[in-house]
């Protein structure tokens, strides 16, 4: 019911565009949606993080996953355990680069005994990973439209994305990688009976629209042409902030664009803002240096302690008799 | 064991299988041997805490104060204000699963809501209704949920049975780490005055005493004193051990269960051993005699309210800095937060080992040093004499705590000293150690009897992977650095894995030390003949 969920308002963001475009107001379609969602993403994605990035860090609270820095002579894991801000640097751009804690990935199996055998499970690390660079290059790839003339890393990156051409156009490896990530990712989510009973619409819908948007994007490309010239005026006209609406470009790019500004508009409020989080994650982003340096709490509260004298008018006649050392031989009149 | 009924075949048929109905139903069934009792109103009220009631998680009624709802709701506004891991941690995971079978409690038990995604989901789904639009908007699509009693219910039985063990925080590709999560949901709870006796009778205990048994100044001399007449039968030799005196250069704080319960006590035994053949200048405190910190399981303040004996008894007794026994919960109070909630301890010297001249330069700030970095230190000068021969009636593997482990990362230290005191030593499989070991299953205030199942269901990881080593490796012996594994591992591997000894790093050293002095050593300091029975065994195959 959740993916079926998903999946309708999938539906309706891809219905919506394709009747209104046919219904004319490409000026809508083409310029006033695009500018619209990228404004609720630059506000809604610098909101969000900057009210993260206030809120404070009473505790320094590293997960340590290799070895501290104690003895010289005892071999310390710099990046899974770092102790200064440069080691930091390293584990986050492990993290965020190569997935580094998904890539300890295990799979637990219960056998008679009982036995519990723990196997690697690299799977979920593939995907993820297959995805976000596919993702990643082909935004990159898209700054072909935005500027021109053609910016040389993107002709290169496309020369390399081509590599394994297949007829004409050329294939792109990575819209074929994007699809077959998203894929993976989507049937675990709908296969794997423990992922789909974790799984929210929420979930399911960040997939399929991903989907729908490589999938219009690749309809372009080899089936539905639609006028490129006019693509790249539209897109380098948005971008320059002089927006112009060339005639004829076909309702699949308005389809595209539509989910693609529905995507950057969902995004600041959904899940995908794990993107920013990643970066303020506490166990992650702190160094193992607890007890090196004090980390300031600015909250630090006061708090009702019991002080050593209270104890010890307490206990003093045990203590007494125990010849225990006493800081006052005698209770304080007024202690009484 | 007090609660035998099932048997372990029958606890381990598990199915990881999820049920039918969705999780967002929060219906829970408070069971015996799955439930902890709650908190008794004189330790609330000793404590000054709120909602003080005679209550039990099993009544229907949980006597809740009629505006219990906007408590839980402006308490998680002010800490969703406070706290920036819990505000990130409820707002960034996008249910990917890596986290679900890496908790103890979900392997042992099979619960989809012991799956660490889905116990911080039980507060995520309130915090989206009551604190997001798409909550407010989309319901339970976007897996928000209203906050009835139900969910209450629900979140103190799998808050009560999360052990902040913090192994899924490792796997996480955000470092959610459920520890903070369950911290959370367990202060909200405490606002209503619903927590655990198990928690909240030796925070009182150590607010009074010092310690979390309750033992009083003189009840404490007592135990060093046996402590130190047992050491005078098995070595000949009388050791001091004094307490509460000032100008010496250290203050020793170790768990109190050292001082009173078993196998730590041997432990205890050791750590005297030790001090006194390396003539440390050091003083033991009644007043700071708990290293402990149940605080950790309860709150952030009350964490604090107990902490600050540490720092003030040092600087009573004026020494120049604090060295830390064997404890895991006690350790990361003391590294992670001590320093912040107490400190500066700039009253105290950058602690120095005046054996071997080695500065600790990791503690230079929190003064503060762990006693396996201390023994590595003197074991690697040579500054004991070791005869590692008389453990050889061990052979042993090394369990790392779960705090030393993931919040500090000692995972070295301690094998090099095992490794100087005895020659049998293996390890168990490499999911289960280091920063992928497993809880005890009994830990953050869940080490008590009425949740005897919950405990055996989440230790069998860790039981099992003992259970591998004793089969393939005839080890017989665990080895750990914590209070609260000592107290129970002991029942968790009778229970799975018969046949395994529990025992502290500093009993081995203690067996090992080679005292100036000393009568010949018959038996170890647990009064077992030193036999070598492994050696024999060889011989005999």
């Amino acid at each position: 019911m959740k993916f079926g969920f998903s999946l309708l308002i999938l539906a309706l963001l891809i219905v919506i565009p394709a009747l209104g475009a046919s219904l004319g107001g490409a000026p809508f379609w083409g310029i006033v949606i695009p500018y619209c969602a990228l404004l609720i993403f630059l506000v809604g994605f610098t909101s969000r993080v900057l009210k993260w990035a206030k809120l404070p860090v009473p505790f320094r609270i590293p997960t340590s996953t290799g070895q501290q820095k104690s003895l010289d002579w005892i071999q310390h894991s710099p990046l899974d355990n770092p102790s200064t801000g440069l080691g930091v640097v390293g584990r986050m751009a492990l993290e965020v680069l190569l997935f580094r804690s998904l890539f300890r990935n295990t799979k637990v199996e219960l056998k008679e005994g009982p036995k519990l055998v723990y196997g690697s499970s690299k799977w979920l690390w593939a995907g993820a990973l297959a995805f976000h660079y596919a993702f990643l290059i082909i935004f990159l790839r898209h700054f072909k439209y935005f500027v021109e003339p053609t910016p040389f890393w993107v002709v290169g990156m496309q020369n390399l994305d081509s590599f394994f051409q297949v007829g004409l156009p050329m294939l792109l490896a990575t819209d074929a990688v994007i699809v077959a990530a998203i894929s993976f990712l989507l049937l675990r989510r709908l296969l794997d009976a423990r992922i789909r009973y974790i799984s929210n619409a929420s979930d399911y819908f960040p997939l399929l629209l991903i989907l729908a948007i490589a999938a219009t994007g690749i309809l372009m490309r080899y089936f539905f042409k639609v006028d490129l010239v006019g693509v790249k005026k539209l897109a380098m006209g948005l971008f320059s902030l002089k927006p112009v609406v060339p005639e004829g470009i076909g309702a699949m790019f308005y389809i595209h664009m539509f989910l693609v500004s529905s995507l950057i508009a969902y995004f600041p409020f959904s899940k995908l803002m794990h993107l920013a989080g990643v970066f303020l994650s506490p166990t992650r982003n702190l160094a193992n240096n607890n007890r090196m340096r004090r980390h300031l709490n600015p909250w630090n509260p006061q708090v009702k302690v019991h002080t050593y004298e209270e104890y010890e008018d307490e206990f003093r006649d045990v203590m007494k008799a125990a010849e225990l050392p006493l800081d006052k031989e005698k209770q304080c009149p007024k202690a009484s | 064991m007090s609660q035998g009924k099932l048997k372990p075949e029958e606890l381990a048929r598990i199915t990881y299988q999820p049920p039918a109905k969705s999780w967002t139903d929060p219906t829970v069934e408070f069971r015996k041997g799955v439930i902890c009792y709650g908190a008794v109103p004189e330790t609330l009220n000793y404590l000054d805490l709120p909602h003080a009631k005679k209550w039990q998680p099993t009544d229907q009624d949980w006597k809740l104060p009629p505006d219990w709802k906007k408590i839980i709701f402006e308490g998680m506004r002010d800490r969703l204000m406070r706290f920036r891991s819990f505000k990130v941690f409820m707002d960034i995971c996008v249910r990917c699963g890596a986290c679900a079978d890496k908790c103890h409690f979900y392997i042992g038990s099979g619960d989809p809501k012991n799956m660490p995604v889905l116990r911080a989901e039980l507060l995520r789904s309130v915090y989206r209704r009551q604190f997001t639009k798409a909550g407010k908007i989309m319901g339970a699509m976007v897996g928000a949920r209203d906050l009835d009693e139900k969910v209450l219910k629900e979140w103190f039985y799998y808050f009560y049975q999360c052990t902040e063990c913090r192994r899924c925080s490792v796997f996480c590709p955000y470092g959610i780490d459920t520890a903070e999560i369950t911290m959370m949901g367990r202060e909200l709870l405490n606002l209503l005055g619903l927590s655990i006796e198990w928690i909240n009778t030796p925070l009182a205990n150590c607010f009074r005493t010092g310690n979390h048994l309750g033992i009083q100044p003189h009840g404490f001399k007592d135990s060093v004193e046996f402590a130190v007449d047992e050491l005078a039968e098995l070595t000949g030799i009388k050791v001091k051990a004094p307490i509460n005196e000032k100008g010496h250069e250290i203050l020793f704080v170790a768990p109190s269960a050292d001082y009173f319960a078993q196998p730590h006590y041997f432990t205890l035994l050791g750590y005297l051993a030790l001090f006194h053949e390396i003539g440390l200048d050091y003083t033991l405190s009644t007043f700071a005699s708990e290293g402990g910190n149940f605080g950790l399981f309860h709150s952030n303040e009350m964490m604090k309210r107990l902490n600050a004996k540490i720092y003030s008894e040092a600087k009573r007794l004026d020494v120049k800095w604090i060295l830390g026994g064997e404890c895991g919960h006690m350790w990361r109070v003391l590294h992670q937060y001590m320093d912040t909630m107490n400190g500066p301890a700039d009253f105290l010297q950058v602690p120095k080992s005046s054996l071997t001249g080695t500065v600790f330069a990791n503690a230079a700030s929190t003064k503060m040093v762990h006693i396996s970095e201390f023994t590595a230190d003197l074991i690697r000068h040579n500054k004991i004499q070791l005869d590692p021969s008389r453990n050889n009636h061990w052979n042993a593997t090394f369990h790392d705590s779960c705090n030393p482990a993931r919040c500090m990362g000692l995972f070295d230290e301690p094998r090099y000293v095992l490794q100087q005191v005895m020659k049998n030593f293996h390890e168990m499989p490499e999911d289960t150690i280091r920063e992928q070991t497993f809880c005890c299953g009994s830990g953050s205030g869940l080490g008590t009897d009425e949740n005897i199942e919950s405990r055996m269901r989440g230790g069998l990881p860790r039981a099992n992977a003992v259970k591998y080593v004793r089969d393939t490796k005839e080890v017989n012996l665990l080895v750990c650095m914590c209070a609260i594994d000592k107290a129970t591992l002991p029942p968790l591997l009778e229970y799975w894995t018969p046949g395994v000894e529990v025992a502290g790093l500093h009993e081995l050293v203690g067996n090992a030390l080679i005292m100036k002095g000393e009568n010949e050593r018959l038996t170890d300091l647990r009064g077992t003949p030193i036999t070598k029975p492994l050696e024999n065994k060889q011989d005999a195959a």
